[in-house]
């Protein structure tokens, strides 16, 4: 669309900008603030430039926990976007089964991030839950408390329950996108099912799959509630990702200075990410 | 492409799948904690509405329940009276840096809560906001508002510029025509966005949970109480969390035929 220049428009921008400059654009600036200085108390601190960053980036413990997250994410995202559009093909295209179908899967994503811990802390266990039980019935020994695999399999498979529809439901909606006259075509020339995914299906569905995997990344890499009920972030530290690891640093231990620095390059590292994402959305946008 | 036989059975498989954990909440929550540590029943043996009772008689219980909704509503009261002017700029304007403001907007639903966690305490505590719900509301515009704009902008782009044009010249003036005349063009754009703000305003627990104590406590906080000197009480806890899964239920029933297209934020 063509769009008119107009600086009167900020105006309409205005109210958002104050908002969101009250709600983000200071707390950012005071982590900023206490990432350079040491705090021992109420005007007590002491400027000491870059040592935090310094210390953040040779401290083990976030390194491991900086590389559980990215395989985390990535273990995530390479499961969720090829079921979400399996899911989404086997989808019926209209009617009541469709409602239904979309009604059903959307409900995982309006339920409490809490809450879905507490079902999968619920639903794993060996002794009350029906996956646990299960799975010990058949000679399997599961347990998720006690055991680094089980745990780190329970929140992917808590994760992928949660999330898949999600990507389901982009692609569900980029799929009806496509004209039927297509499909027609693909019919004429006799084409296999898996040209007309290929090379149907598939390349209109790039711009919703840049948008699945953009927001599955960013929510994949700030999970904190989820595997903090369900697992607290054990057995070990084994399954304790970033925010969790920023949370216990900053609030339980009040060590400041270091969780600040290591919030602004945790919050670095999302925003590249996403910078590219978004630049490719825009892009796609614009080729359209 | 008829609808195959083998892509039903897939379908229902997983849909079904994806049902079991939430009937195994359900199923727990008519359970007396006997039958729950008794052994495992696959339907409630003595089925009783007991842990219901609990908490809807107990009002340190169900005033967590009415916090959450009144904070949510907030949020989505302000998201959408700040974002639908700011995505109308957007979708019709160009104007002095309104490509990074769109970014920066954006990054703010990227930033991780864990984040701003201590800054946000600090702040309410100064300005006097701790433990009220608008506190809370606030918060969540951090990632609510972006969302709102990306989304309703998308809506905006799919309405074409010479209704506007159109009402200029029959004589309306820009609010008339704004409220009057594209409002309901877009309402179902309204619509997602408002289901948006409510659906990642409810189940946000992190930053609701550090910015409350006891007058606006959320009910995902009164939950962890469940935990007992005599160990979990599984009953309840189950019965707590199939009520936070309602209001979900009942909002998606409105939207379910704009969920796809909101999920793809207005952009398909």
């Amino acid at each position: 669309m063509n769009k008119v220049p107009n600086n009167r428009a900020w105006w309409l921008v205005l109210p958002v900008f104050i908002l969101v400059a009250f709600s983000a654009l200071i707390p950012l600036m005071t982590v900023v603030n206490y990432s350079v200085q040491d705090i021992f108390g109420p005007g007590n601190a002491y400027y000491v430039g870059t040592e935090w960053f310094r210390e953040v980036l040779a401290d083990e413990r976030l390194r491991e926990s900086l590389l559980r997250q990215f395989l985390f994410s990535g273990a995530v995202l390479a499961i969720q976007i090829p079921l979400g559009i399996g899911v989404a093909l086997m989808m019926p295209k209209s009617g009541i089964k469709a409602s239904l179908c979309l009604i059903l899967l959307a409900i995982p994503l309006l339920i409490p991030w809490n809450v879905v811990g507490t079902i999968w802390q619920i639903f794993g266990r060996g002794d009350i839950g029906l996956f646990g039980w299960g799975l010990n019935a058949l000679g399997l020994d599961y347990n998720y408390t006690g055991d680094t695999v089980d745990a780190w399999l329970t929140v992917l498979l808590m994760d992928v329950w949660h999330w898949t529809p999600l990507v389901a439901l982009l692609c569900y909606s980029g799929l009806r996108a496509i004209p039927e006259a297509f499909y027609q075509a693909a019919e004429i020339d006799r084409a296999s099912k898996w040209a007309v995914f290929r090379y149907i299906q598939l390349p209109r569905l790039k711009s919703v799959l840049v948008i699945a995997v953009l927001l599955r990344f960013m929510d994949s890499f700030m999970i904190y509630t989820e595997p903090f009920v369900l697992t607290g972030g054990g057995p070990g530290s084994s399954t304790t990702f970033l925010s969790q690891t920023l949370t216990t640093m900053a609030i339980g231990q009040f060590d400041i200075g270091r969780a600040a620095a290591f919030s602004l390059i945790y919050f670095l590292i999302v925003l590249l990410v996403s910078w590219v994402f978004f630049t490719a959305i825009t892009h796609l946008d614009k080729e359209k | 492409m008829n609808y195959s036989r083998s892509k039903g059975f897939g379908m229902t498989l997983f849909i079904v799948l994806l049902l079991t954990p939430i009937y195994w909440l359900l199923n727990m929550s008519f359970k007396t904690n006997q039958e729950i540590l008794g052994g495992l029943t696959l339907w409630p043996q003595n089925f009783t509405l007991a842990n219901y009772a609990v908490i809807f008689s107990d009002s340190s219980w169900y005033s967590g329940y009415i916090n959450s909704m009144i904070y949510v509503s907030m949020n989505m009261t302000i998201t959408l009276l700040v974002a639908l002017p700011a995505a109308y700029a957007f979708s019709r304007y160009k104007f002095v840096g309104d490509k990074h403001l769109f970014f920066w907007l954006l990054s703010n639903r990227m930033a991780p809560p864990a984040v701003f966690l201590l800054p946000f305490f600090q702040l309410y505590s100064s300005v006097g906001l701790f433990d009220t719900h608008i506190a809370v509301a606030l918060a969540h515009c951090l990632f609510n508002v972006p969302l709102a704009v990306w989304i309703l902008e998308g809506f905006m782009s799919g309405v074409p510029r010479e209704y506007d044009e159109m009402a200029y010249i029959d004589g309306y003036s820009f609010p008339k025509f704004f409220v009057k005349i594209f409002l309901p063009m877009i309402r179902s754009g309204i619509g997602v966005a408002a289901f948006f703000a409510f659906m990642f305003s409810w189940v946000e627990l992190l930053l609701a949970r550090t910015l409350t104590s006891v007058d606006a406590q959320p009910i995902g906080a009164i939950m962890t109480r469940t935990v007992g000197a005599s160990g979990i009480d599984w009953g309840v806890l189950a019965a707590a969390g199939v009520l936070t899964i309602i209001p979900g239920v009942l909002v998606v029933w409105f939207v379910r035929n704009h969920i796809a297209k909101g999920f793809a934020l207005g952009r398909v």
